[in-house]
């Protein structure tokens, strides 16, 4: 059993870090959107239609919506670590197995294009 | 029916290699594929690459042929090529008609030397043959005077022959398809990522051109280079989007895959040199 206090507590903890997430994550959304429109990181304009970026290519779909697409973060982290995995005769690079992109720079990008 | 037709070149051409095709039905595939694939642009078009499928980039690029940027490359090669070397001789004296008329037959497979020759590689063989030093491959001599060859066989079919009696000719063209078909580099494209799978599709503004007439226009003065270049050097050029090694300019690598790639431009016109921008 809990007490009430303890539970006050938590809840307080909870809240304080919900907000470090939630800012966190608007950083690494804004992050996620300069590397995958830098032609030297992910580049992913030269195939995707992608919110307002310039001069996108057409070999891909555009990338909105995608939470009807992938059901869960993970499934859409998959698609940009690796997209041969999903379809062996894809023309996309795979970003994480190839070292393309880093962990990190690959999991601010998929935080982006989940949020669209 | 037709739509099932139409998988199967799809399939056969981007994705596997039909390893026991002979050159022949490789050819006919390769037609078939880019003929579905842009019903509308007549077969003698391809060799006009990204100019035959793109109306925007045809229309800049017919008024830069009015006065084309190549025409002083021509002039300068036909003079260089009448010049005589120190022994009397000149690059005529190597080639079948006088040199005129025939980089249509080019590359070729070359029985005695066991390998496949480019016209810039037989020019280079010639003046070895004369004691002369081979020019660079990136040398305005070089390329003007291929601009020159190349000018002379305007309108005559591009004519790349497979020799059935030597089995290492069959081999360099195979060597030369794997190449193009082979995932490499970094970004793991192959040639035929972008030049078949993806042709007329945008990568960033670019439009990607088929592989059909790939050869038929070089060498090409590019605005980007600001002169004249080879087909090599666009390999290279490629090479470099692709993250992936690069060959050198005459490299057996690079000779095989011009083999090949000549090869699925049978019977398209020579329209070298030309301009790219
Ligand atoms: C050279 C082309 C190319 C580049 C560059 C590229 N992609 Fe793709 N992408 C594709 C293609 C083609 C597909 C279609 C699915 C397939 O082929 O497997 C695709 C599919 C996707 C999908 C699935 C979309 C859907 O609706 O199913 C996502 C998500 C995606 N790409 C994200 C990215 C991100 C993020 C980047 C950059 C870091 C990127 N892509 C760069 C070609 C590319
Ligand atoms: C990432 C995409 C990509 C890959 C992979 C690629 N190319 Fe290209 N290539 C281009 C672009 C873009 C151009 C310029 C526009 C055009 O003509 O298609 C081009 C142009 C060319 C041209 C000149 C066409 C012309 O009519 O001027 C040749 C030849 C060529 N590529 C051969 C190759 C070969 C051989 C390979 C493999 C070693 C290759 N390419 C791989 C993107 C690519």
């Amino acid at each position: 059993m809990i007490s009430s206090y303890k539970t006050m507590q938590l809840t307080l903890l909870s809240c304080l870090l919900l907000l470090a997430c939630n800012s966190a994550h608007s950083g690494s959304i804004s992050k996620g959107k300069s590397l995958a429109f830098d032609r030297s990181k992910g580049n992913c304009l030269a195939c995707h239609t992608i919110d307002d970026g310039e001069m996108a290519g057409n070999i891909g779909p555009p990338l909105v919506n995608l939470k009807m697409r992938f059901s869960t973060r993970d499934a859409l982290f998959k698609q940009v670590w690796d997209a041969t995995t999903i379809n062996s005769k894809t023309s996309m690079p795979p970003f994480g197995r190839n070292k393309i992109l880093s962990e990190e720079e690959i999991e601010h990008i998929v935080e982006y294009i989940w949020s669209l | 029916m037709k739509t099932l037709f139409k998988c199967c070149h799809a399939f056969l051409l981007c994705t596997t290699l039909t390893v026991f095709a002979s050159p022949a039905e490789d050819l006919g595939q390769f037609r078939a594929y880019f003929k579905d694939k842009f019903p509308s642009v007549p077969f003698n078009e391809f060799n006009n690459g990204v100019y035959a499928i793109n109306e925007d980039a045809r229309i800049a690029w017919q008024d830069i042929e009015e006065f084309p940027p190549y025409e002083e490359a021509i002039l300068n090669g036909k003079a260089l090529f009448e010049t005589s070397f120190t022994n009397g001789r000149n690059y005529g004296n190597c080639f079948e008609n006088n040199g005129v008329g025939v980089s249509q037959n080019y590359p070729y497979w070359d029985r005695a030397r066991q390998q496949v020759i480019t016209l810039a590689l037989a020019l280079n063989l010639c003046r070895e043959e004369s004691g002369i030093p081979a020019l660079k491959y990136t040398e305005a001599k070089l390329t003007s005077i291929l601009a020159y060859m190349v000018y002379t066989s305007r309108e005559m079919k591009t004519n790349a022959r497979i020799p059935t009696n030597d089995k290492k000719a069959l081999e360099s063209y195979k060597k030369g398809k794997k190449f193009y078909y082979q995932r490499r580099g970094q970004l793991n494209f192959s040639c035929a990522t972008c030049h078949i799978q993806n042709s007329g599709r945008r990568i960033r503004s670019e439009t990607l051109s088929p592989s059909l007439g790939h050869t038929t226009g070089w060498p090409v003065y590019r605005a980007k280079w600001g002169s004249v270049g080879t087909l090599h050097r666009r390999f290279i050029g490629c090479s470099k989007q692709m993250r992936a090694k690069e060959y050198k300019l005459q490299s057996e690598e690079y000779r095989n895959l011009e083999y090949f790639l000549t090869y699925m431009s049978n019977g398209l016109p020579i329209n070298g040199p030309s301009y790219r921008k």
